[in-house]
């Protein structure tokens, strides 16, 4: 009995949790098989950089290529990306160097907040505030000024309906800062204090201290703040889905409508009716998995040598 | 001092003060669109919020009134039973990697973990439809649950290692030394002395899934009725919040904007409760 309680309790317990474990792991295999055998149909038909490559998106005809998605994917991340890096590492090192320990706390707490607010309620408003406010404010006028000065812009731009590209990469970018903001705080907090303390002593100012002692040594954490804040800004759905107009018609432009690998399956799945474009939809998936993939391992990479940098310089 | 050196320091100085000036703004412009959206869900939200809003289900466009009693209800059992599924996996794999360091798969358990935590929150949805949907033969509010389990067994197996590992090594050497087996310290030393911790993650998690709508889309799929029987297409908040967004009709506009206001007051709620539930116990 003692022997049950002891010996074989533990090995039940690790079995349990094993088992248990096995199960999570089973859970991301199953995700990218189950992703793969969905859409293989369309996969196989089309081969899959055929299938990537190709610009027709046509569910009625049977033609299936994922291009404008995977473009427009890329365009409105890596321009959200571009947009909130300066904010994000302005807030940062706002946080981690110039508040008080108040301010900092309200500032901490607001970008848990900012990454906490569904992303359909970022949504909302863009459809009923930012999409009309660029519309009116900033679309319309650069149209009949471009439209009077300069009409070889015009292609570029775009029909001004608000609900494009523009919108999407705007509302995006304010989403993801809270990645690359707590990333790049922590990273400026973990350089070593005699860093700073040196370049303090040779007389540096406040400002030269970060850009010759802190900032240098937290580059890959900011860096891998990015990536995290690109894997977010790549698989976000629905703010992107209310917003950026939902058109795969080449080639975008700046103020006209466009798509994204989640939006389309947010918006097709539940009409696909046949199999083929049901099968599509799950390529675009896998499709999908395999970017965040790339990406979030990018961003644990980058992350892991930034750890081993720091440590080295103590 | 020399004149020269004067005016490079002056230089400094202006630049110090520059970047300074940059640093505030680019923080204030980081917030700009959060506080936007907040007083535009404040202003807008309560306007349409009264008690029929919890009291009654959704009304067809152009009858007035109603509610989004039907959202409500749905998002707590859905979110609910995904936290049912997550949990025991969640904690496991947590407590795994954290009280079983040298476990032969822990490596590739945290790598597996890891990737999932960093998928689309839409994936989780697809994986639902093609494990869940298609099985059974139609949207269901489980099949919405499993996909917000899903997508909440990763948070919690992070969530956990990360406060057992909090937890001071001379806790179990106590219990070890006393004779107890190593799962009786895990699960009566280890566990109640996280316990705060495990119950902010949990929380955390429930909110999280609380708001998504992508991974439902097809899963749950929503439903105008209020729905208790999780076979069924049911409705939550997200979603309905969503399609009230994308029609054209005014009364559910405003609808939708209340719903946003509930739901980033639930959301809140939780936040709130969890940070609570972190000092309190």
């Amino acid at each position: 009995m003692r022997w049950l309680y002891t010996h074989f309790g533990d090995r039940i317990f690790a079995f349990i949790l094993l088992l248990l474990a096995t199960g999570v792991m089973a859970l991301a295999l199953l995700m990218a098989y189950e992703l793969y055998r969905g859409g293989s149909p369309v996969l196989h038909g089309f081969g899959l950089l055929g299938f990537a490559l190709d610009t027709q998106w046509d569910p009625v005809r049977g033609k299936f290529g994922a291009w404008p998605y995977i473009l427009g994917t890329l365009i409105v991340s890596l321009s959200a990306l571009f947009l909130s890096f300066f904010p994000a590492l302005a807030t940062a090192i706002f946080v981690a160097e110039y508040a008080p320990k108040w301010l900092a706390q309200i500032i901490n707490f607001l970008l848990d907040l900012m990454a906490a607010v569904p992303s359909v309620v970022y949504g909302l408003w863009g459809i009923f505030v930012l999409a009309p406010w660029l519309r009116d404010k900033v679309q319309l006028p650069l149209y009949f000024w471009a439209s009077e000065h300069a009409p070889a812009l015009l292609p570029l731009l775009g029909v001004p309906t608000g609900y494009g590209l523009m919108s999407a990469i705007l509302i995006l970018a304010s989403m993801v800062v809270p990645y690359t903001a707590a990333l790049a705080r922590d990273a400026i907090a973990l350089v070593p204090k005699e860093h700073r303390e040196a370049a303090y002593a040779l007389g540096a100012t406040h400002w030269e201290v970060l850009r010759l002692a802190i900032l240098p040594l937290a580059r890959g954490g900011i860096l891998a703040g990015a990536f995290l804040a690109l894997g977010r800004a790549v698989g976000e759905t629905m703010a992107v889905t209310m917003v950026i107009g939902n058109s795969h018609k080449l080639p975008y432009t700046i103020f006209g409508g466009a798509a994204t690998m989640p939006s389309v399956i947010a918006n097709e799945f539940t009409e696909a009716v046949e199999d083929l474009h049901l099968s599509a939809l799950i390529a675009v998936g896998f499709l999908l998995f395999l970017v965040a993939m790339l990406v979030n391992f990018t961003a644990a990479y980058v992350l892991r040598r930034q750890e081993r940098l720091v440590k080295g310089a103590l | 001092m020399n004149r020269e050196e004067g005016i490079v320091l002056k230089r400094r100085y202006r630049v110090e003060r520059l970047m300074k000036a940059l640093v505030a703004f680019g923080t204030l412009l980081a917030f700009l669109v959060l506080l936007l959206v907040l007083v535009y869900a404040l202003v807008q939200g309560v306007g349409a919020l009264n008690p029929d809003f919890f009291l009654q289900d959704m009304r067809p466009p152009g009858e007035r009134g109603g509610g989004l009693r039907q959202a409500i209800v749905g998002t707590l059992i859905v979110d609910s039973l995904g936290l049912l599924i997550a949990l025991p996996f969640g904690l496991a794999a947590g407590i795994l990697l954290a009280e079983y360091p040298d476990h032969p798969i822990n490596p590739y358990l945290r790598l597996l973990s890891d990737t999932l935590n960093g998928m689309p929150a839409i994936l989780f949805g697809l994986l639902a439809f093609v494990l869940v949907v298609k099985p059974m033969g139609g949207f269901s509010g489980l099949s919405g649950a499993f996909a917000l389990g899903f997508l909440m067994i990763p948070i919690l197996a992070r969530s956990t290692e990360g406060v057992l590992s909090l937890v001071p090594k001379e806790i179990r050497e106590a219990g070890l030394a006393l004779g107890l087996p190593r799962w009786r310290v895990i699960l009566s030393l280890v566990l109640p002395a996280a316990r705060s911790g495990l119950i902010t993650g949990t929380l955390l998690a429930f909110a999280r899934a609380a708001g998504e709508a992508a991974p439902l889309l097809f899963t749950a799929f929503g439903n105008p009725f209020l729905e208790l029987n999780p076979f069924k297409p049911m409705d939550t908040l997200p979603l309905r919040l969503f399609n009230f967004a994308i029609s054209p009709y005014e009364d559910w506009h405003r609808q939708a904007w209340a719903a946003g206001l509930v739901l980033f007051a639930l959301i809140a709620l939780t936040s709130l409760l969890a940070r609570w539930a972190s000092r309190r116990f």
